[in-house]
């Protein structure tokens, strides 16, 4: 167990980190950091870019400018060689899953070691049953992915994420549009994998309750800026209205309920010229 | 000023889809390959794409050259040349018909399957899934894929002739009664290997490789939206057709006319 008094390593972290959609800026200068062997959450309203930060640290694009540091490797400078080497300790768990469809489960799983071990059939046969036993779908192992619940697929596709034992998984809105037992069970998933097998997690998700419920740290991102971070105790007690109007889930507060729009009774009333209001 | 802006946006966008083409071809073809992880995935697709697109080449080839052999026939008889209805079925056939149909019906069949496959990948985020597994899905995509085709249509072409001619004969010799030697003789006596069939073979080579290009890309570079996907995949055929015939007249005069 660790002790209060050891540093904490930090896997990732971002530097001034700008990036900028044609001529939309989705982040202004954000810093941030994950620490090593947590479950850090990142949570915002819809569309705010959420999903993009994850590829920014995969890798998958570019930013601006600011540096994004995996291990001490500066992503965005790595080459494609250097880029794929470093990708081979993150994984990253698509919201739709992601699976391959031609393939069955077992096969689903199987790929990832497959492609980048010289392991034979038998130890990763077993390997794959252990992962398949940890997200509690070993007896699925024969299934399509045509044939698995979302919910399913998902415990398939984080199986598949884990089953190189990576230092970082990535989680792309894991609670979106779940059933309540469904969540009950990425929840616990995602906790105990952390937990047994060290992992960091990075959570992106705007599902209030169940970050707060499993997050050590929590990032709220709004409005190209982090507007409030810490630990879930230290997120409900801060007292900016925009993270409050967030957490609480308040229709209106600093993010308006009402589009910008012309007054109410300017568009109802359409007064004709030169007569009396 | 509309219009204006919005040709040199059409055009921006052209040439920035192009750029973009050539580098997915060469980031996906440029490289040394793995043949003993390579093979297996190259095997799969020859036959999704090659050996299920069989039927449609062996059936409208039949056909094709049915209808040769009976408008020939018609024709020729008139001038009381009905023994050249061998060659002309042959040459039809080897020099235009079987590479330039077969390339129409594989980019219809295979090319719209491959953009519709390599698009749902796309939408679906398997492709990322690879990209984040650290396996390039270039190479282990696309490129088998754009292989298998470019393997395939030359030999689906020679196949479409081949049957073309095999149906002109029952045609034009079991039921119209052209001779038989007549038919096969004059054929091999003035159908040349060099520049009848061998530039046939150039042509259906050609195709296949602009064929497979257009589908790749359309997939690869499509919308991740059901829209995007249904859009991309009628641009892959109605591209890949019309470049196929406008290529078809470029090698035609480059390679028939004195």
């Amino acid at each position: 167990m660790m002790t209060k008094s050891e540093p904490e390593i930090q896997l990732v972290e971002i530097e001034n980190l700008t990036f900028k959609r044609g001529e939309r800026v989705i982040y202004d200068d954000i810093s941030l950091s994950i620490p090593k062997g947590k479950v850090t959450a990142i949570m915002g309203p819809s569309g705010i870019g959420k999903t993009t930060l994850l590829r920014l640290i995969g890798g998958q694009i570019k930013p601006d400018s600011g540096n994004i540091f995996f291990n001490e490797k500066n992503i965005p400078l790595l080459s494609r060689s250097e880029l794929y080497e470093a990708r081979k300790q993150m994984s990253m768990l698509f919201q739709s899953g992601a699976l391959f469809t031609e393939m069955s489960v077992f096969d689903n799983i199987a790929f990832p070691i497959r492609e980048h071990t010289e392991l034979s059939e038998d130890i990763i046969e077993k390997i794959v049953l252990m992962k398949l036993e940890a997200v509690g779908l070993r007896g699925a192992k024969s299934l399509q992915p045509s044939e698995l619940s979302g919910g399913m697929a998902r415990r398939v596709a984080l199986a598949r994420a884990i089953a190189l034992d990576p230092e970082l998984i990535l989680y792309d809105e894991p609670f979106a549009g779940q059933d309540p037992i469904s969540m009950g069970v990425i929840v616990r998933l995602i906790r105990s994998l952390s937990d047994a097998l060290g992992l960091t997690s990075v959570v992106v998700s705007h599902d209030v309750p169940e970050v707060m419920s499993i997050a050590d740290y929590i990032y709220i991102i709004a409005e190209k800026k982090i507007i409030g971070h810490g630990t879930p105790e230290q997120i409900r007690l801060d007292t900016s209205p925009l993270v409050q109007q967030f957490v609480k889930g308040e229709a209106d507060g600093p993010v308006p309920f009402h589009y910008e729009a012309k007054t109410y009774r300017d568009e109802l009333i359409k007064i004709p010229p030169g007569s009396v209001s | 000023m509309k219009q204006l802006r919005f040709l040199g946006k059409q055009t921006i966008d052209l040439i920035s889809g192009l750029g973009r083409a050539v580098i997915l071809l060469i980031s996906a073809l440029i490289h040394i390959p793995n043949i003993r992880k390579g093979t297996p995935l190259l095997m799969q697709q020859l036959y999704s794409v090659g050996v299920l697109s069989l039927l449609i080449i062996i059936v409208s080839g039949t056909f094709i050259g049915m209808v040769l052999a009976l408008q020939g026939y018609t024709i020729l008889v008139g001038y009381g040349a009905e023994a050249s209805l061998g060659p002309m079925v042959a040459l039809s056939l080897l020099r235009e018909l079987g590479p330039v149909v077969s390339a129409l019906l594989f980019a219809g069949r295979a090319g719209s399957a491959l953009t519709a496959e390599i698009g749902l990948m796309k939408a679906t985020e398997q492709l990322s899934s690879l990209e984040m597994m650290a396996i390039d899905p270039l190479r282990r995509v696309i490129a088998p894929r754009f292989w298998a085709g470019f393997i395939s249509l030359p030999l689906l072409a020679a196949i479409f002739s081949m049957v073309g001619i095999l149906g002109a004969h029952v045609v034009g010799v079991d039921w119209l009664g052209v001779d038989s030697g007549t038919f096969w003789s004059v054929m091999q006596d003035q159908v040349d290997f060099d520049k009848d069939i061998l530039n046939g073979v150039i042509k259906s080579i050609v195709f296949a490789f602009v064929v497979m290009w257009i589908a790749v890309y359309k997939g690869y570079d499509c919308e991740p939206t059901s829209e995007g996907i249904s859009r991309a995949t009628t641009s892959t055929v109605v591209q890949s057709s019309l470049l196929v015939l406008f290529l078809d007249f470029i090698l035609t005069a480059l390679m028939f006319v004195k």
